[in-house]
């Protein structure tokens, strides 16, 4: 980790511009996927995994350091945040004088959306969310840095 | 009283992340919750004093029949009585014992008051596993106090040796729960005592219960790790190592014995432990030096007195054991104050090296003689009250083996008569002091003794007049034994056998310390018998080199026998099993459709060529086409959502792949031993054939209910969910995922970890701390 350049990947322009457009449409994919998932496909893991690849992506295009700059928070500090979060809602209604895991209902009127219905398992769901994206973050973080020298070079080509 | 307990836990906590800011009034926050607990002792006094019970239940997982039950009975009161009276003397006493640059002090004082809240919940707990789970807190909480100057190697590993001992009786007992109250088909514990249940599983449950009790209650030959305990600061030997946690076993042991002490082995067992523990404790006692490992010694002779009393089992027993758990409780705590004053004044404890006190000294002098004198069971003090009652309810009680325990309890009893006077005339009185070294030192602030007179004031009064305590300990002795008779506490019973006996007692006391030069090689000798430490130490080091070889055979570092042994065990096991009891049903039809047929062929054609390809980076990606062509079969069988988790983990596990992939040789080495290729492929063929029927023969042998159906009628209503996927995840089945991601979490640590250790920079070795001996 220590006394590495700055990453001298050679990046392909076409790898780089493509990143740049679909990372984000990917990142709201995921987060639609994330709040969808109660009632349509979807749900914390599927977009964690989807929030992930747009963080592989993001790697195949710019090397760790792009990974790093993604967010202020160090990975295993959003993995902790996901553990942590999901536990409380489900320690939360104990307090309550209800079971563990119990699920509660909130309705709200929302100027554009109209009624929206929230569960707890949402909130348990986010937790899920940000526990996959950590942990792919803690991958790239563990596995991702100091590439080998020889294969600076030879890039390896994007995956599907 | 739930709020009581999480009073305790927050201010416990609070006073630990503020650290020692707060210096020494930190003491005073953490003492806080004993004071609000014996204020609300006070206030449920009328009700508890009447006979009733207060209770209060807070439910946990109601499907498993967890929930926090509490209970204040008779006895319980007594024992937060103990706790939360003596925790207050103990918090008021380290204000002067601590300065406000003792180190870590503002963890200590928390921790106290966390170990205060545990020890609350296990005499107040009614469900076993809540007692079972603030009995461990208590272990830790120990464990955390005596190791609480980490810098000290040899307070650290008696921290260990109580944690692993405490923990290991901790263990037994839980599975000694967990059997009783299945076979009592409840786990509150006044509902089991109500109505013992019986038979094999019982009695064996019970023992393993009996072994929890002994470790914790440091009873022979588990007493080892309490003189050990002697590492940590006075204030806390004198709450935790004498006035309360010892007591917890035989809090359990007063509660088990009216249902249990008819089993066969009951009587002989525990009441030979108790005597050997007496006695055993008391000679050991008698040869300290070390004024505080004295009275560790003492402690142990004195836990293993009540685990007699408690043991008999007849209500007369048990409440003279009540008597002794207060009178213990306030004379032990003052001696050990006591020590922690002269420790403090005069920088030693030892009977050798103390240096001769004035005049100044009379009160703290005075207040040690009191409390010696209970412990010893000088009449018209506290403890004889307690003697008394023991001898009369041993005497009273039938059985053969009434004369060896009357023996045994008079021998015990001398000896403490004996280490009580060594313990005073080691204090205050030795001769051969050095007196030429200048002026005495000087007496202890008032503050520091005021502590020490609180709880002798009591000792005295209580000798004089024990009639207070009838309401208290008739409650708390009916609460364990329903058959108790009101009690009459009273210091003269007239001239009865019971009181030649403390006579007898008292004599050969006095007759035991007057001979000391004489006896002192008899009792050195007793140096030579293997005690618990030496074989604590044996088995430690035999664990340790047994684990390394276990380890050594288990996780012997390759790879393809990991795998193999895994697949063998996840596909062979079930196949065996399918291979028996299923007869073949025919192919199942309906899987005939034009999309599966091409689909499957792409998945079985890269799988086929990722098994034969020598180029890593093409096998990763035939792999990645297999599970694209999952997804796709999912999409065609009308699974939206397991297709596109399928596809989101299939692009990311490439990703990864390729990562790892970069650290490893471009293509897979060539195996040449034939033997070796034969039985892998042989491995793969066994766990593709069995996995192939499985899902074969599962199908077609369904036994229960499709519960697929009744899940997807209650998403809606009662999840509030239209995607049953998701509600199973986060609603029906949210405990499982909240275990599969903390897995998540742990492997991910692991993961990074491992990484980084072969990254080390060379010459820093990694941390290794060993366990300290």
């Amino acid at each position: 980790m220590t006394g590495r350049n700055p990453t001298k990947v050679a990046r392909l322009l076409i790898v780089d511009r493509s990143v740049r457009v679909l990372f984000h449409p990917l990142l709201l994919t995921s987060l639609y996927l994330l709040f969808a998932g109660h009632n349509q496909p979807g749900g914390g893991f599927v977009g964690g995994l989807v929030a992930g690849a747009a963080v592989a992506m993001q790697y195949v295009a710019g090397g760790i350091d792009d990974v790093r700059g993604l967010s202020r928070f160090r990975p295993w500090t959003i993995l902790g945040a996901g553990l942590l979060v999901a536990f409380v809602v489900a320690g939360a209604p104990v307090l309550l004088g209800d079971a563990v895991l119990e699920t509660a209902l909130f309705e709200q009127e929302v100027p554009v959306l109209g009624k929206v219905k929230t569960t707890s398992a949402l909130v348990f769901d986010i937790g899920v969310y940000l526990l996959v994206v950590g942990l792919v973050l803690m991958v790239f973080e563990a596995f991702g840095d100091e590439p080998a020298p020889e294969q600076i070079a030879t890039q390896e080509e994007p995956e599907p | 009283m739930i709020a009581l307990l999480v009073l305790h836990a927050l201010v416990g906590f609070g006073v630990v992340a503020a650290g020692s800011r707060l210096g020494r009034t930190g003491l005073l926050v953490a003492a806080v919750p004993s004071v609000v607990t014996l204020g609300w002792l006070a206030a449920q006094a009328g009700t508890v004093l009447d006979g009733d019970d207060v209770t209060e239940s807070t439910s946990w997982v109601p499907g498993l029949d967890l929930a926090v039950d509490l209970r204040l009975d008779g006895f319980s009161a007594l024992m937060v009585l103990l706790v939360a009276g003596i925790g207050v003397a103990v918090f008021a006493y380290s204000r002067r014992y601590f300065s406000d640059s003792t180190p870590a002090l503002g963890r200590l004082a928390g921790l106290l008051t966390l170990f205060a809240g545990s020890m609350l919940g296990v005499v107040l707990a009614d469900h076993l596993l809540v007692l079972y789970t603030c009995w461990e807190l208590t272990s830790i909480t120990s464990y955390l106090l005596i190791g609480n100057d980490h810098t000290n190697a040899k307070a650290r590993a008696a921290a260990l040796h109580a944690l692993l001992l405490t923990g290991a009786g901790g263990l037994a007992m839980l599975g000694g729960f967990v059997v009783l109250g299945q076979a009592a088909g409840t786990y509150r514990l006044h509902e089991i005592l109500d109505t013992p249940p019986s038979g094999t599983a019982v009695s064996v449950a019970v023992v393993l219960i009996l072994v929890g009790v002994a470790t914790k209650s440091a009873q022979y030959p588990f007493h080892g790790w309490l003189p050990g305990a002697m590492a940590a600061p006075t204030p806390v030997s004198a709450y935790l190592h004498s006035a309360t946690m010892v007591k917890a076993g035989i809090y359990l042991l007063a509660h088990l014995a009216p249902a249990f002490a008819t089993l066969g082995y009951w009587r002989p067992l525990v009441l030979t432990v108790g005597l050997v523990t007496m006695v055993a404790g008391g000679l050991r006692a008698l040869r300290q030096t070390d004024l505080k490992l004295l009275l560790a010694f003492g402690t142990v002779s004195q836990l293993g007195f009540m685990a007699v009393l408690f043991g008999l089992g007849t209500p007369d027993a048990t409440m003279a054991g009540c008597v002794l758990l207060l009178a213990h409780g306030c004379f032990k705590a003052a001696l050990f104050m006591v020590v922690g004053i002269l420790d403090h004044e005069t920088g030693t404890r030892d009977i050798h090296e103390l240096p001769a006190l004035d005049r100044r000294w009379r009160p703290l002098l005075a207040l040690s003689i009191v409390s010696a004198a209970s412990m010893a069971g000088v009449p018209l003090v506290f403890g004889f009250v307690a003697k008394e009652a023991a001898y009369q309810a041993v005497l009273d009680a039938d059985g053969i083996w009434t004369g060896a325990v009357i023996a045994g309890l008079v021998a015990g009893s001398a000896i403490t008569m004996a280490y009580s006077l060594r313990f005073v005339w080691g204090a205050f009185g030795a001769p051969g002091r050095r007196r030429a070294a200048g002026a005495a030192p000087a007496p202890p602030a008032p503050a520091f003794v005021a502590p020490v007179a609180a709880l002798a004031v009591p000792t005295m009064l209580l000798g004089v007049a024990p009639g207070a305590l009838d309401d208290l300990v008739t409650v708390a002795d009916r609460s364990l034994d329903a058959a108790a008779e009101a009690v009459h506490l009273a210091t003269w019973h007239g001239a009865n056998t019971a009181l030649g006996l403390s006579l007898l007692a008292l004599a050969s006391g006095v007759a035991l310390f007057a001979a000391r030069s004489r006896l002192a090689p008899l009792l050195a000798s007793g140096a030579r018998v293997p005690d618990s430490g030496q074989a604590y130490l044996v088995a430690l080091r035999g664990m340790n080199t047994g684990a390394t070889r276990v380890t050594g055979v288990v996780q012997n570092g390759s790879l393809p026998i990991y795998v193999a042994v895994i697949l063998l065990t996840v596909a062979g096991a079930p196949v065996l099993v399918l291979l028996r009891d299923l007869p073949w049903e025919g192919w199942p039809d309906g899987g005939g459709q034009a999309g599966h047929v091409v689909v499957s062929l792409v998945i079985l054609g890269a799988a086929l060529s990722a098994a034969v390809l020598r180029r890593r980076i093409a096998a990763i990606l035939l792999l990645g086409v297999t599970g694209y062509g999952m997804a796709a079969l999912f999409v065609v069988r009308g699974a939206p959502d397991l297709a596109l988790t399928q596809v989101a983990i299939e692009t990311l596990s490439t990703v990864m792949f390729v990562l790892v992939l970069r650290k490893l040789p471009d293509r897979f080495g060539r195996r040449s031993i034939l033997s070796l290729r034969v039985l892998r492929v042989g491995i793969a063929a066994l766990v593709g054939v069995g996995v192939f029927l499985l899902a074969l023969l599962a199908g077609s042998h369904r036994v229960d209910e499709r519960v697929a159906d009744d899940i997807i009628e209650r998403a809606e209503p009662e999840a509030h969910g239209r995607n049953v996927v998701n509600v199973i995840l986060v609603d029906f089945r949210a405990l499982d995922t909240a275990g599969e991601i903390t897995v998540l979490a742990a492997a991910a640590i692991g993961a990074v970890a491992l990484a980084r250790a072969g990254r080390r920079p060379p010459g820093v070795a990694p941390a290794d701390e060993g366990v300290d001996a």
